[in-house]
């Protein structure tokens, strides 16, 4: 008995769809910013809080070349921040170095 | 379904293809005077029929049958009772693999009911975004309240939409144009509409375009046309607006 209970436990049927609150608590949100003249910044907001970021952004530098820092947010805590446009390298980053899913990452902009 | 009646099936449908075939055959054998002269339009008419067959309707495979029949003459009428008969063997000889037939299939109704085979495969179209430069720093999105209007939403939507995800502001001139600062392609603002339809237009549960956007006790359901289905998305303020502290500080 327990073990059918437990069957229909695991059967979410709502798994696929997009919960808000999942929304809210899971996603890496990738965007771009567009600075003076045909300058961009990258941002990397809602990392998981077991990551080193220092670490992380100390990589990704070295990585691609460029430049970047931590910002703090009260709101949306810590944020990568990177020079140029790196969105696609660092999602795919994301994916192998750290495992994360690929699902969970949204890139923003255009 | 039996493989006898699927085979009565496939020769009703093609029945017209295996008479011919038959008649033809059937004529050789006769080995009559007249035959080198009937058969030899039939070859040419046989060919046609297939090419018209592929792109235009059964009618006209069925006149062109109609017209071979008077061509043929009375004989004909003594052998459509036969031609049911040795169908079977008929359909045999002819390869016709099951996605000649899906493809037949679907043609046809593609033809004859649209609304049934092509809705979904037709494509939601907008019209294509018109961005101009407005100075060094800015850029004029032209028709942004004409796209609105055609995907049905409130163009405030789709401009915070644009905002949120370009991570950038502007304004409307009195022209209800968008100014949007820095710098953007048309292919730019293409591709945000087009995560804006995926997002806000386009049926999660069907992938129709035919939506609407309705706001319940300040959350965003998108109800579909199509399929009667409701579902909430996520408001752009609380989902997008989330910006990093250098924007913020400019925004506020
Ligand atoms: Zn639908």
């Amino acid at each position: 008995m327990s073990a059918s209970l437990e069957n229909i436990k695991t059967f979410d049927p709502f798994a696929d769809a997009l919960d808000s609150e999942a929304q809210t608590v899971n996603y890496v949100h990738i965007r771009i910013q567009q600075r003076n003249g045909r300058k961009t910044l990258t941002t990397v907001q809602g990392l998981p809080a077991e990551y080193d970021l220092k670490r992380i952004l100390k990589v990704l530098k070295k990585d691609f070349g460029c430049n970047g820092h931590i910002a703090k947010d009260e709101e949306m805590g810590e944020v990568i921040q990177l020079q140029g446009d790196q969105r696609v390298k660092v999602s795919e980053f994301l994916v192998s170095a750290l495992q994360i899913q690929k699902k969970t990452i949204k890139i923003h902009g255009f | 379904m039996s493989d006898v009646e699927e085979k009565k099936v496939v020769t009703e449908l093609f029945g017209d293809l295996n008479k011919k075939k038959k008649k033809k055959s059937k004529k050789e054998s006769t080995g009559e005077e007249d035959e080198e002269k009937a058969s030899t339009p039939v070859e040419g008419e046989d060919f046609e029929f297939k090419k018209k067959k592929k792109k235009k309707s059964k009618s006209s495979a069925a006149d062109a049958f109609d017209e071979q029949l008077e061509a043929a003459g009375i004989n004909e009428v003594a052998e459509e009772g036969s031609a049911e008969e040795k169908s079977d063997n008929a359909s045999d000889n002819t390869d016709l693999t099951y996605s000649d037939l899906l493809s037949r299939f679907f043609g046809i109704l593609r033809e004859n009911n649209p609304e049934l085979a092509g809705d979904r495969g037709t494509k939601y179209k907008i019209p294509p975004p018109v961005v101009t430069r407005d100075g060094s720093k800015k850029s004029l999105f032209a028709n942004v309240k004409e796209i609105s209007e055609r995907m049905k939403r409130p163009s405030e939507h789709v401009i915070q939409y644009l905002f949120a995800e370009l991570g950038t502001s502007g304004s409307i001139d009195g022209a209800s144009r968008l100014i949007i600062k820095g710098r953007f392609q048309p292919k730019q603002i293409e591709n945000v509409l087009r995560s804006y339809i995926m997002e806000y237009v386009a049926c999660p549960t069907c992938k129709s375009a035919n939506t609407l956007l309705q706001k319940e006790n300040r959350l965003y359901f998108l109800v579909c046309q199509a399929c009667g289905s409701t579902r909430t998305v996520s408001s752009i303020k609380t989902g997008f607006q989330a910006h990093v502290g250098r924007r913020k500080k400019v925004a506020a």
